[in-house]
Order: structure tokens, then sequence, then C-alpha cells
């Protein structure tokens, strides 16, 4: 099995503003994102030869794209939860990479404010009979199925409640002050500690401020073959590692699941780094950005990850290692929770950070010398979920 | 000999205070709480709580299942059904409901009785239970209670034997509720006492006593129906009896349970029965059904049930008169700003019923692992050796577990907000995410003892969605 490394180059990438866009439809950010990746791969919209779409709720088939404009290539709509704008990164990548098209666009979108209600439309359980129509699946909230990470991690822990919740305030305020950095972003507030540890408790422990913004936006990219990237500008940014991971709800069906990591993440950045030779995530990943819908899973990831070892990610939140003048920057542009997660363009808004993290064109969030960035999403809940990552450095 | 072979009683654990209700309408509430079935009870539910509570420990096998109330969850569909298939009897056993009298309960006995007798069942379990609705601002309001009974009769060492019965019909109308009434209608308070229960209930009473020579004093205990307790307190002395040989209705705790009442009151009466005791019961509407029954050397296997009848009557939640109101759907509410779910498809739920019949799950042969879906598909690979199709049938509703770990939800949808939900590690193995109900959020921790309670999921505008919840062991 070959790895996909240095097959592939983003060549190219557009980001909506995220929010709550009252003032666009899909169309109109599909046409924003697209057109934004375009210009700044030098590109005309004929030049793309395939495209992938991601959405979970936005739209059904690959028709969704059809406010671009697009003359009859082929077009590929994908699903994959909170994963699907990673998805359709790597649907694009792996047919770059299997030589049927030179130029492909992936791009992700999602319109969740149109919906008339308040947080996502749930719960669309993976696998159930067609939307929800399981009679018996439990009525919770997202939060509380994250929630569940929280309770049990400071448990196992022997975390104090108090303490808890600290740590994941300190996640919280360090994703807004990111955030604040940022014009693209759905909020522009700093948040101070206590301000998040009073907020009201949505599921304990999770609090108003723990929990992602519900947001509309899209983001796209421009990928290319890699020896072709140069021609297109010359800080490409190269695929190094792509990796998906889902179980069999493991965690939810069998006994023995500990609520205190995520299997699907943790063997999502095993297998990328293998792909990508890395060894010491901790060491050389420079910058990251990770799926923190609520702080509890930001908590563990670091941990999922490799950069804070099992049980001390304490240690690396106290530390300040996370920030953005840290050892290893998380969610420099203000994360899930500060930027926004439309679900399908938010694995490509992660990787729009990174690229330009990696041209060195992040302004104020920039992070020093950086060489491998990665991404990271999580669709589906703790112990039963779609772990991916994906890790792009700007060396060939 | 034909008799009660076990007994099984359920009582919500939520008491609307009188006083509150006074409080709400500028009158003066009476004593003590009513019981009030959770947002998630219903008549069927509260059943199965007691039909449970009936056959615990008790695996022989029962041929028929009697169900009596006056609430049905449905005009037409079976009550009893669904009750046999919670409890999980076998699908041979004779289902039946008996429905529209506040006598049902006890017609559900004599019936019972009467199969038993004449060879055409063996064991014959009695369920009655009853949620039956007030008018607010009415008297029925605070009189009312939520709770149901449950006698097994059968003829093997029974803890109670029936010496004998007499019963009376009488085309009498005193409380009524026509197709369109949501609330009891009722005759001037006076004229349906005096013209109907007095003399039926003497008529009835003194109809027993006359047929197998017996007087009051050869009770111990009188087990009857009455409205409140001043009718109760009233007729007793009637009848001739001490206030010493009276069973307590508990209607300051509890209130009047309707159909279920009298079995509520047998089954308290049977907790402390001493062997030889001769108990008179009877139940009143639309006429009387009237009882001997005698404890025999067996009853005292009943004296340290658990939970005993003292045991729910002391385990009581306060609710206040506005959730009230919203629990039984008497008020309208803000709906929750979250995304409306989907009605329950009756397709997908029928392929789940083994799930929703008693928390099926399977076992696999090669490895022995318990396991559960969580929304209930079916598990064809096992989740821990993969082995395809080699499950058996594994039963989770009877099982205890501890909370692994739970979320508090403040945005879930429930009537009795914020919603708990936990993720539930069986003993003996399997783990299942689930919601829980008749929890004191305050007190949710992991590690928390729990046990599985058949409630209402939803009920939307279509079929009443039950199936199973945790809820924290109470001991």
């Amino acid at each position: 099995m070959e790895s996909i490394k240095d097959k592939v180059a983003i060549v190219g990438m557009g980001c909506t503003r995220f929010g709550e866009r009252w003032d666009m439809g899909v169309e109109d950010l599909l046409v924003e994102a697209a057109y934004e990746a375009y210009e700044d791969a030098g590109i005309e919209p004929k030049d793309i030869q395939a495209a992938w779409l991601g959405t979970v709720f936005s739209g059904m088939s690959a028709m969704t794209l059809s406010p671009l404009g697009l003359q009859y290539i082929p077009v590929t709509r994908v699903e994959n939860m909170c994963a699907t704008g990673s998805e359709a990164l790597r649907g694009a990548c792996y047919a770059i990479a299997a030589g049927v098209c030179d130029i492909a666009l992936a791009i992700g979108v999602e319109k969740l404010k149109d919906s008339g209600a308040t947080g996502v439309k749930g719960p669309a359980i993976i696998g159930d009979n067609t939307d929800g129509s399981s009679s018996i699946g439990s009525g919770y909230s997202a939060p509380a199925s994250f929630a569940y990470l929280g309770t049990r991690y400071f448990s196992h822990y022997n975390l104090a409640p108090e303490e808890g919740k600290r740590l994941l305030a300190e996640i919280a305020v360090k994703n807004h002050h990111n955030g604040s950095l940022n014009p693209k972003a759905h909020f522009h507030n700093e948040l101070s500690v206590e301000q998040v540890m009073k907020a009201p408790i949505v599921a304990w422990p999770l609090g108003l401020f723990d929990c992602c913004g519900v947001s509309d936006g899209a983001a796209a990219a421009i990928v290319v073959r890699a020896d072709m990237a140069k021609r297109f500008r010359a800080d490409p940014i190269y695929i190094k590692g792509m990796a998906i991971s889902v179980g069999a709800r493991q965690g939810t069906i069998g006994s023995g699941y500990d609520f205190v990591h995520v299997e699907e993440n943790t063997r999502a950045a095993q297998a990328v780094y293998e792909q990508a030779g890395i060894k010491n995530p901790r060491k050389e990943i420079s910058c990251a950005e990770v799926h923190d819908c609520f702080s509890t899973h930001e908590l563990v990831v670091y941990e999922d990850l490799q950069f804070s070892p099992r049980g001390r990610a304490k240690e690396d939140i106290d530390a300040g290692t996370f920030t953005l003048k840290g050892e290893l920057p998380v969610n420099t542009d203000g994360g899930l929770k500060c930027f926004g997660h439309p679900l399908g363009a938010s694995g490509l808004r992660m990787m729009y950070e990174m690229y330009k993290q990696l041209q060195g064109k992040a302004g104020p969030r920039q992070v020093k010398n950086p060489r491998l960035a990665m991404t990271h999403n999580l669709g589906g809940n703790a112990g039963a979920g779609v772990g991916c990552c994906v890790v792009v450095g700007n060396e060939k | 000999m034909v008799g009660i072979t076990s007994i099984g009683a359920y009582i919500p654990i939520y008491r609307l205070s009188r006083e509150e209700v006074g409080k709400m309408w500028l009158t003066k509430g009476s004593a003590g709480g009513r019981a009030v079935a959770g947002y998630d009870e219903d008549t069927v539910t509260m059943a199965v709580a007691a039909a449970l509570d009936c056959v615990k420990g008790n695996g022989r096998k029962v041929d028929g299942l009697y169900f009596a109330t006056t609430t049905a969850p449905y005009k037409e569909k079976q009550s009893a059904a669904i009750i046999a298939s919670a409890v999980d009897l076998d699908k041979e056993c004779d289902t039946a409901d008996l429905t529209n009298s506040l006598r049902a309960g006890t017609t559900a006995m004599k019936g019972a009785i009467g199969a038993v007798e004449s060879g055409a069942a063996t064991q014959v379990l009695v369920v009655a239970a009853d949620c039956r609705l007030g008018a607010p601002k009415g008297r029925f309001e605070q009189i009312l209670g939520d709770g149901a009974g449950a006698v097994m009769i059968g003829s093997t060492d029974p803890i109670a034997t029936i010496e004998g019965s007499y019963s009376i019909f009488s085309d009498f109308t005193d409380l009524w509720r026509t197709n369109n009434d949501d609330f009891i209608q009722s005759g001037e308070v006076r004229f349906i006492e005096e013209a109907g229960y007095i003399p039926t209930m003497q008529e009835a009473v003194q109809g027993l006593m006359k047929k197998y020579s017996l007087a009051p004093a050869d009770f111990s205990k009188i087990v009857f129906y009455a409205i409140d307790s001043r009718q109760h307190t009233d007729m007793a002395k009637r009848l001739g009896f001490e206030k010493s040989q009276v069973q307590d209705p508990f209607f300051g705790q509890i209130g009047n349970t309707g159909a279920a009442q009298v079995l509520v009151s047998l089954v308290a009466a049977l907790e402390e029965a001493a062997p030889g005791d001769r108990i008179l019961v009877a139940g009143y509407g639309d006429g009387s059904d009237t009882f001997i029954v005698r404890a025999t050397e067996h009853v005292s296997t009943m004296h340290h049930r658990k939970p005993s009848m003292k045991d729910m009557l002391a385990r009581t939640v306060p609710v206040d008169y506005g959730r009230y109101l919203s629990w039984r759907d008497l008020i309208p509410t803000e709906p929750s700003a979250l995304p409306e779910r989907a009605e329950p498809s009756l397709a997908p739920r029928w392929r789940e019923r083994k799930v929703i019949r008693a928390l099926y799950g399977v076992k696999c042969r090669k490895c022995g692992t318990p396991q559960i879906h969580t929304i209930g598909q079916s598990l064809r690979v096992c989740i821990a050796c993969r082995a395809k199709d080699e499950f058996e049938d594994y039963k989770f509703s009877d099982k205890r577990g501890k909370l692994f770990t739970y979320a508090i939800d403040k945005l879930q949808p429930t009537k009795n907000s914020p919603g708990l939900n936990g993720v539930i590690d069986f003993d003996g193995g399997g783990r299942w995410i689930c919601e829980l109900t008749d929890y004191d959020v305050s007190k949710a921790a992991t590690g928390m003892p729990v046990e599985v309670t058949f409630r209402k999921l939803s009920q939307g505008k279509g079929i009443v969605n039950y199936f199973w919840k945790a809820k924290p062991v109470l001991e």
C-alpha cells in the first residue's frame, strides 16, 4: 500500500466569513469560497476537471454544486458527518493521486441557520433507519453526547469539578482569543476564564461557551498533482497523509470503552503519522486545527493526537502549550468554538488556516516557522464516530 | 385451592401537594398529596411496573394477563398485549383488557379466579392501573391519584385463598366519561352517594356475609372502594367494621387510584396479614364485587417485600402544579427550540420489537459477550469477536447496572428538564446508552446503581412510543 505523501498539492484555497449569514444562501456561500480559491490558485473555473462537494444537510446530490456553473464535469457529493469537509478533500486528493485528473476542486458548505431552529438537526444517528425513524434512539442533545467525556474524564483522573471546569474554560478562552484576531470568524469576542465558568450550563460540565457556534459557511481547495504545483504558485502545500478511522460503535455497544479518549481519533492519528513519517508528533507538528465542537473533546484530542501523554493534557493547558505563542498552537483561527461550525465546510476551513499558516500568511495569528500542520475532525460521538486526520507540509 | 400466589404494586414517586393546588386556585387544599404519574408514565407503564413486581422471583408459567383500567392509552388497541410483552410473558398467554368501570380491577380478579377454578388457566396475572384526570380547579383534581396494583391468581402455594365471592351489578350513573370527555363527569354528590354508593355497597357486602354466614367480627381487615376518606370512614361504620379492621386506602398519600384502588389496598393488607387472617374485599362501580380472602401460612413471605407499599409511600418527590399540568398536557408550553424529532415509524418499531419487548439484546455464542444496540438495530456481527449470526437472545430488562458516565442535558426537549442521559454498564456485561428517569440530578454520579423501567419515550401525534429507560435503584 502506497502512502499519499507528496503526491498531491493544494495550490489555492477559499473560505467565506462564517456566522449567521442571513444574507447568503448555499449558492452564495459556494460561489464566494470557490472563486476565492480560483483566484488564489490563479486558475479559471474551466480549469477544474472534477469536483467533490461535501455537505451534511444543505442539499442533495452533486447538483447542489450547480451554482458554480461548472460545465459537465464529474461532481461527487460526499457526507461523513462532521468530517464531511475533510472527506471532500480526501476524494479530490485521491483522484489526483490516481492520475484520473490533474486539477480538482474540493468544496464544503453548510447552511445551518435557515432551519429556524437552534442547534443542529438531530439525531441523524449513523446508520439509523432513514433519518431518525428509529423509534428508540435517545433524545439527548449534541452537547450531552460530549458531556459524557467530561463527566468521565473528571471522574477517571480525579479532577474536582471546579478544576475540570477551569481546564475546559482555558480551552474556550484560548480559542476565542485566536478567533478575535480573525475577521472571518463567527465570533470576535475575547472571553475570560471566569466568564466561561459562570456561563449558563447547557449539559454539565459544558456551559454555553464550551459549545461551538452553529454557523453558515463554505470553504474550498484546489488540488493538483504535486509535480505540477509550482506552476501555480511558489508556495504550494503538500499532502503528507490523510486518514479516516471508523469503528463499529464498540464504545457504545461493548463494555470497556473508557470515555476519556476517542479510539477513532487515536487510530486516525496513528495512521496519518505513519503515512507522513512522523515519529514524534508533539515535536514535529508545528500547529493543528482540531475538532473542538465541545471543549471536552479538544481536551481528549490533545491526548488522542499524542500532543500530550494520556491523562496529562492538564499540564500542557496550564503551561500554555496550545496557545498561539505556545509550543504547539492549536486552533489558531479560533476553532469550531469561535470560527464556527458549518458541518460540511469545517474540515476545509481548518485546512484553509493550516494552508495560510504554512505559507506565512496568517497575519496576527502567524505561528513561527511552521513546517508540518494537521487538521482533525470527529464525526459522530465519543464511542461511535468517524475520526479523520490530514497532515500537510510546506516542503516536498 | 385457588388463591393469590403473589402480589405487586407500583406508585409513582411524584406527589402533588393538595395545599399547592389550593394555593393555585385560592381555595383550601385538602390534606396530604396525591401521586402523580411522571411525564413519561401512563396506565400501561405503571401496570408493567406492578406486573414485574408481582412476577418477580416467580418463574412459574403465567397463562393469562387481565388488565383493568378506565384510562387505557388507546381506544382501539389492547393494553394487556403491550404489558404482557414488556413483562415478557409466554406468547400463548391469554390477554384481555377490562375497562370502562371502576370495578374493572375486582371484575378482572373474579374472572381470573373463575379461569383458574375451571382449569382453563393455571396462573393468571391481574393488573389494574389508572391515571384519571379531574378538571383543573375541580374536586377530582385533588381526590385522584395514579398507581397500579397486581395479584397473581393461581392454586400452587397461595399466600391467600379465595374463600368466597359475591357480586351484583347496578346500572347507576354516578361518574362517567363519554368518548368526548377528558375529565370525569359526576352526578350531584349526595345523590350519587345516597342512591348509588351506599345501598350498592351495603347490599353486596351484606350479601357476601349472609351467603357465607359471616359477620364483621370474622374479618381481621376490610379492603374496599370509596371515593375519598370521608366516604371511606363513613362506609366502614355503616358496614359494622371497627376502625382497627379498616385497611388504610392511602387517600392522604396517594389519592384515589380508580380501578386500581382495591388491588393497591389489598397488596398493603397482605403485606401485613398473619396466617389465617380473613380479609373482606369489595370493589365498586356499576355494582360491586366482593371476596373473602384468607391468608395462608405462605403470607409471611410477603412481609419483607422490596419495595413494600411502605417504601413506595416513603419515597416521594414533590411536583409543582405547573409541572403537573404540563405532564398531563393540560397546559400548552413553548416547544423546544431544537429541531423536531421525527415521529416513530411503525416498520422500524416492528423490527425493533424484541428490544422494545423486554430490552432484549444478544449474547455471542462464540465469545459470550452480551451486547445491545443503542438504537435497537439488529446485531449480526459480534462487536467483540466478529462472529457472524452466532447470537442467542439476551434479556437486559431484568439486569441492573451502573452509570459509567452521564450528561445532564438542559437542551433536551423533556417535560422534566434537565434531562439525564447515561452510559450504562450492565452487571454481567453489555453497555447501553439511554435516557434516565425518576432521577435527582444532584445525586447523579459515575458508578450509581441503576435498573431499567418501561416508559413512554415520546408521544407525538401518533402512537405511544414505549421503550425502556434507566432509573436509580432506590434501596
